[in-house]
């Protein structure tokens, strides 16, 4: 099959919609994680949406979103709410939270183990590597990552001078005025959501990637903060498109070509971040 | 009714204090000088003032309406991230945020201001640079021209001229001193810089061992002001 023919599958359209629309969010969350030193914020919020879903199933839950959702968006909440003033930093506290989430969860699981689910081990690779692959989504999901691509766009593009005046200085922002309990809080959610719902699609592994990369790479090269915001976002969107296409051809798995080709793209930035110095 | 009034503060950090028994009144149009030895409590009560600490005892109060927003603020230490992007122009355009409430973008006016302050502080030429790229006395001019954006009724400037070359600094007295003459805008500056100090300001508060708090005459002729000039080696 050639690539014209890939693109005529439905399948493969909408994991290219979906797969833009949820790098294109968490490029545009990436900056300012990265900025605030909580790069690993995925990879922790997974790991504590795993606990919660052992929770879920030891308690025989058949919906576990219900409290998968708000276990996971009050960790973000804890994690992110005090910002530059915390006590404990961001890298410290997303470590804690996450390993602590997830023996939690292992430890309950192993305790009264749920009836139906023998494979515990399996659980966790699941959380790692995305429940279902983003080859096989269904219409809801496609749905679902629509409306929620455009809720986080339309906040980020209101609230962009807010999320950069506490990124930059939360104590300044503090003392002249600025809400920033409220603007962190309303982050702190956006970015639980984004990464639960994600995390189900393509896995903790990829938007961990998805966070990052774009980020770094844009900061390699550019030295404000709007053009990095927006060449983040088109290399995250091109890195998935290309990734994507590329798994289609080669029968690679999607999740890691695409973190491959945000790896070369980050190389590249670095090559060039060094000539133009 | 004065524009900041603290009763008896007592400030400290895990419960234990500093700084004990401070009390004293800022009226609209004074020009408040903080003088004390490094380590004596300045920069934990100008975070008070500005609520980003709680005291440990005594209170804080506005008046005349005061609205944080209101607050123009330029701090000791920013601790910024060595490899954060932001422009120079878009640092001090920040200074406008907290006047915005629910709006998401920053108005014409708002963007005059910023590049008044640019003027204002000699950084036309840096206007687009990269903030982490500049060299210390360059940073502060940056935040002194972000400072001045958010200003509307009061100026709660930390060492202002702590790194700034002499020219700079005269120049950088020269603006505050017409802010508060011409604007009406109040200041309250924490300075080690004993002769600019008393050279402009209506008011010292002196604190450390023993607190005092009264109009730059006062200070001149009281106990604590003369043992304190000696030292700093500034007559009178
Ligand atoms: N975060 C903190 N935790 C505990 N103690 C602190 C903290 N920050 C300051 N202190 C202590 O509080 C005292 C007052 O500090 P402060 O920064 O207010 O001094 P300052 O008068 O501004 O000094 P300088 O002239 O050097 O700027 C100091 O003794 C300092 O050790
Ligand atoms: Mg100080």
């Amino acid at each position: 099959m050639t690539l014209a023919d890939y693109l005529q599958l439905t399948f493969v359209q909408n994991a290219l919609l979906v797969g833009v629309l949820i790098s294109l969010c968490s490029s545009l969350l990436g900056v300012t994680l990265v900025l605030r030193r909580f790069s690993f914020i995925g990879d922790g919020l997974s790991h504590v949406a795993f606990g919660a879903m052992a929770v879920a199933a030891v308690a025989g839950m058949t919906n576990d979103m219900l409290i998968v959702m708000p276990i996971t968006i009050l960790c973000a909440v804890l994690l992110l709410r005090s910002g530059q003033r915390a006590k404990v930093k961001g890298d410290a506290s997303v470590a804690m939270i996450s390993v602590a989430a997830l023996a939690v969860g292992y430890l309950l699981m192993n305790l009264w183990p749920p009836s139906g689910k023998s494979n515990i081990s399996g659980d966790v690779c699941t959380t790692l590597f995305g429940g279902t692959s983003i080859l096989t989504l269904s219409e809801t999901e496609v749905l679902a990552s629509i409306v929620l691509s455009i809720v986080v766009m339309i906040f980020f593009v209101v609230f962009y001078h807010k999320i950069f005046a506490i990124t930059f200085d939360e104590n300044f922002a503090a003392a002249t005025g600025t809400n920033t309990k409220l603007y962190n809080l309303l982050l702190a959610i956006i970015i639980a959501v984004v990464i639960v719902l994600a995390m189900d699609l393509v896995g903790s592994l990829l938007i961990s990637a998805l966070v990052v990369f774009p980020a770094l790479s844009a900061m390699r090269v550019l030295k404000s903060f709007r053009s990095v915001t927006i060449c983040a976002a088109c290399i995250s969107v091109g890195c998935t498109v290309i990734g994507i296409l590329a798994s289609a051809v080669f029968s690679t798995p999607v999740g890691s070509t695409i973190v491959v080709a945000d790896l070369a793209v980050f190389g590249l930035s670095s090559f060039l971040g060094l000539i133009l110095r | 009714m004065a524009l900041l009034t603290c009763r008896d503060l007592s400030l400290g950090y895990e419960g234990k204090a500093i700084l004990q028994h401070v009390s004293f009144e800022v009226n609209a149009g004074d020009y408040l000088c903080i003088v004390g030895e490094n380590g004596s409590g300045k920069t934990t009560l100008m975070k008070t003032i500005l609520g980003l600490r709680k005291p440990l005892s005594g209170t804080v109060a506005t008046g005349d309406g005061l609205r944080q927003s209101e607050i123009g603020y330029l701090p000791q230490q920013t601790l910024v991230q060595r490899d954060f992007p932001a422009s120079v122009k878009e640092i001090v355009l920040s200074g406008c945020q907290g006047r915005q409430g629910m709006r998401p973008f920053y108005s014409r006016a708002d963007r005059e201001l910023a590049k008044e302050n640019i003027r204002r502080m000699g950084l036309e030429a840096l206007a687009n640079r990269c903030y982490r790229e500049l060299s210390g006395g360059q940073q502060q001019r940056v935040l002194l021209a972000r400072a001045l954006c958010a200003t509307r009724k009061l100026l709660l400037l930390d060492e202002p001229v702590a790194g700034l070359d002499p020219k700079v600094t005269a120049e950088m007295y020269a603006i505050i001193r017409s802010l508060n003459r011409q604007e009406g805008i109040t200041v309250i500056m924490i300075s080690h810089d004993l002769g600019a100090a008393l050279a402009h300001a209506t008011h010292i508060l002196h604190i450390g061992s023993t607190v005092y708090y009264g109009t730059r005459q006062d200070y001149l002729s009281s106990p604590v002001g003369k043992a304190f000039l000696q030292q700093g080696g500034v007559s009178q």
